[in-house]
């Protein structure tokens, strides 16, 4: 090999663009990778990370830019070439056959089609050789479907190396894994690098990050925006790299906080999967005044949001409304309690796709508002989707058309007008703009200060450091569902923010309480 | 002890295969599209056309055979018409499958009445005749029960194996129950989701031709207008059946053929004096629906049937 070769990176981005709508997912990313290295690619969520490495394997077509991959310029778009050319994926979500074996899992394609046979018993010993060189223990006959987790992703990996892939591309690896399968992962793939690997390593988790790459690149909004040595820097930054802190311009007019409407004291509930629950959190939101949840994604704002919607129940500890105990807590428990709810997936829990704009808006007050008797009031029901549509803005073909054809700022505008519609008392907001262009974050962000302003106690859920730097009154982090104490408006920089969303901090904080 | 007769006799048993053999086609037909991943119902008229097209390429005047391939490649280009519309375009493989019945039943009846203007009675053709396979024709029972049929029954045993070996030994067959199972771990191995359902598609529907075309060139000799009846349908519920396994789907075909034997027979018995002979007639499809339900329990339904694949959907 000579010294020119071992100088070239095995794998180059140039320049990737990718669009899909009006929506900009990857511009202008560009970067090496060197054989041996592992490469961390940090970002939140919609960031672009998937997408960019969907890029690069083939499987979507890049409006712009090229991969080079050992010197050799990838065709787009053609999965077979990326897998031909070295390149393996292991994806988020699991490409694997359920009710296949693992072998049949592991040959499918990689064997031409018109071959007359499979060569089951060279498939397997090679499996099983494979297995062994790279401590991914599997059983080749075990169907998949009878796997956990852990071994269907060692499957996948198991995939890419019968494939003889020189770079491994893992999309978030340790989100299903518990803390010993992600070790047994980090020693698979420090043997991969040893044995001439290269690696990119997609996460939002910091510590991970800081533990088996060699260089960290940060994407935000579908750019790269930072790339540091691992050993040059410390998780603070990389979180604050990460959810973006440059502006932090008050533009709201103080708060005058009223009486707390909604508090959690000492209160827990149940970790579901992976994702934890809320320990031992105190919160209290207060009438006019908005409480921003910092953190970075999965660390318990799924728990706190579904508490908060009514669709968990606290396991202990002290849950209050307006000052009253709740005793029974479901989704319309909530919705009489005057809880307004912006939904973190509005495709998925805050609309129906294929129903009209004015079902959707009238979705929680169908039998108390629109209908009579058992009788729904279609009229009046079309004059409020009517309404809503002229005061927020939504552009659209009509109170008849399908929500699914709106555009998301859109849709979320339409959402918007259904929570506000009814004067809430506590408005629950988790990721309202994410996915949004810049003119209808700042129309959401406008409308949730009107609210504030007009006495509602709003808590604001968001990655986005800077949107809840600008926006909130109060600020707490969450992480590992714990809460940190309350922090004023402008009182914290993002780096020390950075700090707690990090995990650290709250030793101290357990010293004081 | 009536019964007992009729089920050891091997006359019996030979009618119960000969039965069989249509079923055997379209299923291992249907067996192959649901394996990847679609529904094909347009075999009742798949069947209809594949009878005719057989039938009338052999009064037309070419050998046996030559009616056994235009059955064949009219199957295939229905299957493609089916094909089209429900993989790349992702239609409802209901509504594709049943339209297609529809129009094939309906083009093979105006094909006929502009081919055979003014016939009151249909043309006869020479048909399939049974032939006894050297030695082993000669096994008491066994041989007049299995091996005194004709070639096309042998072919839709020969077609199980066929169909089963590839499935399951070979790499093409991996990849069509591997669309059928996860249409995006076949794509994320860089194959073509879109060709390899096409291509069962066809060839499912090209088998299914073929088992129409037993019933007008080996069953019968002649070409009637509701001679499938039903037998595409029945031919859906033995995929089930047999877990889309072709050796159970195999077995259950057999089994359906047997009961339908075994009340034709038993009308003729003194029960059937006693009984409705409509009573016989639903018999067998009162039996297959409980051996289904049995069957069907613990069956491995492909995870990705009727389930349309679009490739970069985001």
């Amino acid at each position: 090999m000579s010294g020119v070769e071992s100088a070239q990176p095995v794998l180059r981005l140039q320049n990737i663009t990718k669009r899909f709508g009006s929506v900009t997912a990857n511009e202008a990313v560009t970067f090496d990778l060197a054989k041996g290295e592992v490469i961390a690619l940090l970002g939140e969520n919609g960031a672009g990370k998937t997408t960019l490495m969907n890029i690069l394997f083939g499987q979507y077509t890049a409006d712009e830019g090229t991969v080079t991959v050992f010197g050799n310029l990838l065709p787009p778009g053609n999965p077979r070439a990326a897998l031909d050319a070295g390149v393996g994926m292991v994806h988020q979500h699991f490409t694997l056959a359920e009710n296949l074996t693992v072998w049949e899992n592991i040959v499918l394609g990689a064997q031409p089609l018109h071959a007359p046979r499979l060569r089951a018993g060279a498939a397997k010993a090679k499996i099983r050789a494979l297995s062994e060189e790279f401590q991914l223990k599997v059983d080749p006959d075990a169907k998949i479907g009878a796997l956990t987790v852990g071994e269907r992703q060692r499957v996948e990996i198991l995939k890419a190396l019968y494939r003889d892939a020189r770079i491994l591309i893992l999309d978030e690896p340790t989100a299903v894994l518990t803390p010993q399968e992600t070790d047994a992962l980090f020693a698979t793939l420090r043997t991969a690098i040893n044995l001439g690997l290269s690696i990119v390593f997609i996460s939002h988790k910091l510590h991970e990050v800081m533990a088996i790459s060699n260089r960290v690149l940060v994407l935000r909004h579908g750019k790269l925006v930072a790339e540091r040595a691992t050993l040059d820097t410390d998780r603070a930054e990389l979180s604050a790299l990460m959810v973006g802190a440059e502006t932090s311009a008050p533009d709201l007019a103080p708060a005058t906080p009223g009486a707390a409407l909604l508090t959690l004291s000492d209160l827990s509930t149940p970790s579901i999967g992976t994702a934890p629950g809320l320990r031992h959190a105190n919160l209290a939101l207060r009438a006019g005044q908005i409480t921003g949840l910092a953190g970075v994604s999965g660390n318990g704002q799924a728990a706190l949001s579904d508490l908060i919607s009514g669709l968990v129940t606290p396991q202990s500890g002290q849950f209050e409304i307006a000052g009253n105990t709740v005793a029974t807590w479901s989704p319309r428990n909530a919705i009489g309690q005057g809880i307004a709810r912006i939904p973190e997936d509005r495709h998925k829990t805050g609309t129906i796709a294929d129903f009209d704009l004015t079902e959707n808006t009238i979705l929680e007050t169908y039998a108390t508002q629109f209908s009579k008797r058992g009788w729904m009031n279609w009229r009046k029901a079309k004059a409020h989707a009517e309404s809503l549509i002229e005061t927020y803005d939504v552009r659209c073909s009509g109170p008849d058309s399908r929500i699914r054809l709106l555009s998301g700022g859109n849709m979320q505008k339409l959402i918007l007008g259904r929570v506000l519609e009814n004067a809430p008392r506590i408005i629950l907001a988790n990721q309202p703009v994410r996915g949004l262009d810049i003119g209808a974050v700042n129309y959401v962000h406008g409308r949730l200060a009107a609210a504030r302003d007009a006495g509602a106690a709003v808590l604001l859920i968001s990655e986005d450091l800077d949107e809840i730097m600008r926006l909130s009154d109060v600020i707490h982090v969450i992480s590992d569902g714990r809460l940190s104490p309350e922090f004023a408006r402008g009182t914290m920089q993002p780096e020390q923010l950075g700090v707690w969303m990090a995990g650290d901090g709250f030793e101290g904080c357990d010293h004081a309480a | 002890m009536e019964l007992f007769e009729i089920l050891t006799s091997a006359a019996f048993w030979a009618a119960a295969i000969r039965i069989a053999s249509p079923l055997i086609f379209a299923t291992m037909g249907e067996l192959i599209c649901e394996r990847a991943g679609v529904l094909n119902l347009g075999i009742e008229g798949i069947m209809v056309a594949g009878a005719f097209a057989g039938w009338i390429a052999v009064w037309a005047g070419l050998p046996l055979w030559g009616g056994v391939s235009v059955a064949f490649l009219v199957g295939v280009g229905l299957g493609g018409i089916h094909s089209i519309l429900s993989v790349p375009f992702g239609l409802s493989q209901h509504v594709v499958g049943i339209g297609l019945t529809l129009l094939a039943t309906s083009a093979t009846f105006y094909t006929y009445r502009v081919m055979l203007p003014e016939v009151s009675t249909p043309p006869k053709i020479d048909a399939f005749q049974p032939f006894h396979i050297p030695f082993l024709s000669e096994i008491p029972f066994f041989g007049p029960a299995l091996f005194q049929q004709t070639a096309l029954t042998y072919l839709a045993f020969i077609l199980v194996a066929v169909v089963s070996f590839t499935l399951y030994r070979t790499p093409l067959g991996l990849a069509v129950r591997a669309a059928g199972e996860s249409p995006a771990a076949v794509a994320a191995q860089g194959l073509s989701v879109t060709a390899i359902r096409m291509g069962a598609v066809m060839v499912g529907s090209g088998c299914m031709a073929v088992g129409g075309a037993f019933l007008t060139m080996s069953a019968f000799d002649s070409f009637f207008f509701d001679m499938v009846n039903g037998r595409g349908w029945i031919c859906i519920a033995l995929v089930v059946f047999g877990a889309w396994r072709p050796g159970k789907a195999l077995f259950g075909a057999i089994l359906f053929a047997a009961f339908d034997a075994l009340q034709i027979r038993l009308q003729q018995t003194g029960i059937g004096a006693v009984v409705p002979y409509q009573v016989f007639l639903m018999m067998p499809y009162i039996l297959s629906i409980i051996a289904l339900i049995v069957m069907s329990r613990r069956a491995e339904v492909p995870a990705a049937l009727m389930v349309p694949f679009n490739k970069g959907e985001r």
